[in-house]
């Protein structure tokens, strides 16, 4: 018993010295960042706090506030936090600034797979990626002699027998909430087949036979989910997993840890992560990174020490403190068994997401126009062609198609 | 009083409703015909993104914004007319549609979708406001002293509650297999799923409407409640008019300036429908009027918004108030002659 009392006491001294010795600079110029608000953020950005001087806004919304605050001159904030899509607003106002001096001085550390380059210049340093991949009950699918899905003709194969068992209330969970995640659910499908999304002079091209491949995918899904889908959101199947509801479903790889937090979960060890089903002609998923940028209208005293704080929150001994929290890109990562699902994505050949301008208004356009043909208003041809008169009219108004 | 004085009184009021509320209507009603956009440049763009061990690269044309020597995106304004008008009711599409004869064709055009619920909800609710508010109303008037106070406070409280935080309480209590879903489960022995689809979505919508709108009008037609003329109820008891008769001949007249007052309220309020939409999370299903405006401004994840689009549909959405509100104001100004 005092032995044990001892060691614990060790243990937390020790843990508390490592926090204190967490920065190996002293920072002395008041430094501000905004990013996302989950969970590696929050790591990330109090390890950046560690240094000094530092500030961090962890908002969900920050997606809406970035664009302004960082074209305000000096910037709001120095550092900010973005995903593929976000950086979109930044890149194209000139607000955040190339990064290729300041990684040869201080960038050691990083890995050239982490350099985000946009036209020959480091625009970002990614620090984790993110990706839908199949999470499915390894229990159930081996009590019924069910071999792992790789495709979704497989996945549905698989849902109409453990429907059969009626072992679960659903057999599929899908992120199909009206507005982004079901246009997410549209990207996802539709890379799959194997399509692209806007052609020469920011023209649609989703009105195709892949487009209603993977419309008629999305709706031979809804046949096993629950019939509220149109509502379900990543936190909804997250909690539907985790009640044991639903026994497989595409799913976030950052929501994988949330499979076996023994607090929430009624399914611990009992959820396997696999990559994601093909389409017919690549893995159903796009790979997301989240990054760090740096603002433009900063002085360069500022921007020397905001990278350095910034480097110093994406160390390996974050990361080594923080395993799980994500997928890292970072030196010094160990994949766990919650990454093997996004690792074996990307192998298998998922497609980044093809975050651009006109991509955002598509992806806007999916998102509202999908829900009329799953709830059989309409039918798919006739969907896809009004999401591309929906997306011309924005295009236009956006001054992106003359 | 002297104009001085009643300018001194009046004017800050006056200074502070153009500042927040004339100007913006101007600019929104002028924005509504001019589309503002970046000068783009097409550029071929080298981009590379982390794969989960090595990166990806592509080469593709992109559509950038052309910057000037301050580093400001450069813009352009446009003269268009109506065409944001026309964008937002796709007249077109709606006629062809309504030719076909097919209801479903039409009702798949997001502004004539949002109208035909905002214009349902708002007709339905009305009646049941007016219902619920005068029902609540005679109860507390008819209840004792002693507890009057604490029944007005409790039926005071749905009104209190934030309307998106009460929207979200319903939702949640029906949600999946919310408790009340349990329930209704349980009771009809029947799987039941309220958000599948739009009608009891619509339903739930309405019912949350109803409960956290009746209050207010209770506590109106309660304050008229008590300048009803007790002489005209006693003589109507004397004359052996029941219950019923004295609600109907004596308190709903007296009480008519107070239920088109009520009804004003509502229409403009119910018709800017939009906490429902929000707190039920129902756009796959149902979207409003006000629910599309906001849509419109909301910036995509690359930061496209449609200013002209939403200034267009907000215009429009104040017209449809304007219009509904007619026959009251009509009715209003009638009395208002007729009594001079």
């Amino acid at each position: 018993m005092k032995l044990k009392t001892l060691l614990a006491a060790g243990v937390v001294a020790m843990s508390s010295t490592a926090a204190f010795a967490g920065c190996a600079i002293e920072n002395s110029v008041p430094l501000k960042s905004l990013s996302a608000g989950f969970e590696a953020w929050k790591a990330v950005t109090d390890a950046m706090g560690e240094c000094g001087n530092f500030e961090a806004s962890l908002d969900q919304e920050f997606r809406e506030k970035q664009p302004e605050a960082f074209a305000a001159d000096p910037s709001l904030y120095h550092i900010g936090g973005v995903a593929n899509a976000t950086m979109i607003p930044l890149l194209n106002a000139g607000s955040i600034r190339p990064l290729d001096d300041l990684v040869a001085k201080y960038g050691q550390n990083l890995t050239p797979n982490q350099l985000i380059k946009v036209d020959g210049k480091v625009m970002a340093v990614a620090m984790m990626v993110n990706a839908q991949h199949m999470m499915y009950r390894a229990d159930i699918l081996e009590d019924l002699g069910i071999a792992q899905p790789t495709t979704w003709g497989e996945v549905l194969a698989a849902a109409e027998k453990i429907k059969a068992a009626g072992v679960v209330e659903y057999p599929l969970g899908g992120t199909f909430k009206t507005g982004w995640n079901l246009g997410e659910e549209f990207v996802n499908m539709y890379l799959g087949e194997g399509g692209t999304f806007i052609g020469e002079g920011n023209m649609p091209t989703i009105n195709n036979a892949q487009g209603v491949a993977a419309l008629e995918t999305m709706k031979a899904m809804t046949a096993y989910m629950d019939p509220e889908y149109l509502v379900s959101d990543s936190t909804y199947v997250q909690q539907q997993f985790q009640q044991g509801k639903i026994a497989m479903a595409n799913l976030w790889a950052s929501r994988a840890a949330a499979m076996d937090d023994e607090a929430e979960s009624q399914v611990v060890g009992k959820v396997v992560m696999a990559a994601a089903p093909n389409g017919s002609a690549a893995p159903a998923s796009s790979l997301w990174w989240d990054g760090i940028v740096f603002a433009s209208n900063m002085s360069d005293e500022e921007a020397d020490a905001a990278f350095q704080v910034a480097m110093e929150g994406i160390d390996s001994e974050m990361v080594s403190a923080n395993n799980d929290a994500a997928v890292w890109l970072i030196k010094g990562y160990t994949p766990g068994k919650l990454a093997t699902g996004a690792a074996a994505t990307a192998a298998n050949g998922a497609l980044p997401y093809p975050a651009s301008g006109p991509m955002g208004i598509m992806h806007t356009e999916l998102g509202n126009g999908i829900a009329d043909y799953l709830n059989g208003a309409k039918d798919a041809a006739t969907t896809l062609a009004d999401i591309e008169a929906a997306y011309m009219t924005a295009a236009k108004e956006a001054g992106l198609v003359q | 009083m002297k104009f001085k004085t009643f300018a001194a009184f009046i004017g800050p009021s006056v200074f502070m409703m153009l500042l927040f509320i004339a100007f913006p209507l101007v600019s929104v009603f002028q924005q509504s015909f001019y589309i503002t956009q970046p000068i783009y440049e097409l550029v071929d763009v080298e981009t590379c993104t982390p794969g989960f061990l090595t990166q990806t690269c592509v080469t593709e044309t992109q559509s950038m914004p052309t910057l000037d020597e301050h580093g400001e995106i450069i813009t352009q304004t446009e003269f268009v007319g109506l065409q944001s008008y026309r964008n937002v009711l796709e007249l077109g599409r709606a006629w062809e549609a309504l030719s076909a004869g097919s209801w479903t064709a039409f009702q798949s055009i997001d502004f004539w979708k949002a109208l035909r619920f905002t214009l349902s909800f708002t007709l339905i609710t009305l009646p049941l406001v007016i219902c619920a508010g005068l029902g609540i109303a005679v109860m507390i008037n008819n209840a004792t002293k002693a507890v009057r106070g604490p029944v007005i406070f409790i039926s005071l409280l749905p009104f209190i509650i934030t309307p998106v935080i009460g929207a979200l309480s319903i939702n949640w209590l029906f949600r999946g297999d919310g408790i009340l879903t349990a329930a209704l489960e349980w009771y009809l022995q029947r799987d039941i799923a309220m958000f599948a689809q739009a009608w009891t979505i619509e339903i739930l919508m309405m019912f949350y409407r109803v409960w956290h709108v009746a209050p207010f009008a209770a506590i109106v037609f309660y304050a008229g409640l008590q300048t009803v003329n007790q002489d005209s109820l006693e003589s109507a008891i004397i004359d052996g008019a029941s219950r019923w008769q004295r609600l109907k001949y004596i308190i709903i007249p007296h009480l008519m300036p107070l239920i088109v007052f009520i009804s004003m309220i509502h229409l403009m309020d119910s018709y800017r429908v939009f906490e429902e939409i929000v707190g039920f999370s129902s756009q796959g299903h149902v979207i409003s009027l006000q629910w599309l405006t906001y849509d419109f401004l909301v910036p995509d994840q690359a930061g496209n918004r449609s200013i002209s689009r939403a200034s267009a549909s907000a215009m429009l959405t104040m017209i449809g108030i304007a219009l509904l509100l007619v026959p009251l104001l009509r009715r209003t100004w009638r009395d208002h002659h007729g009594g001079h």
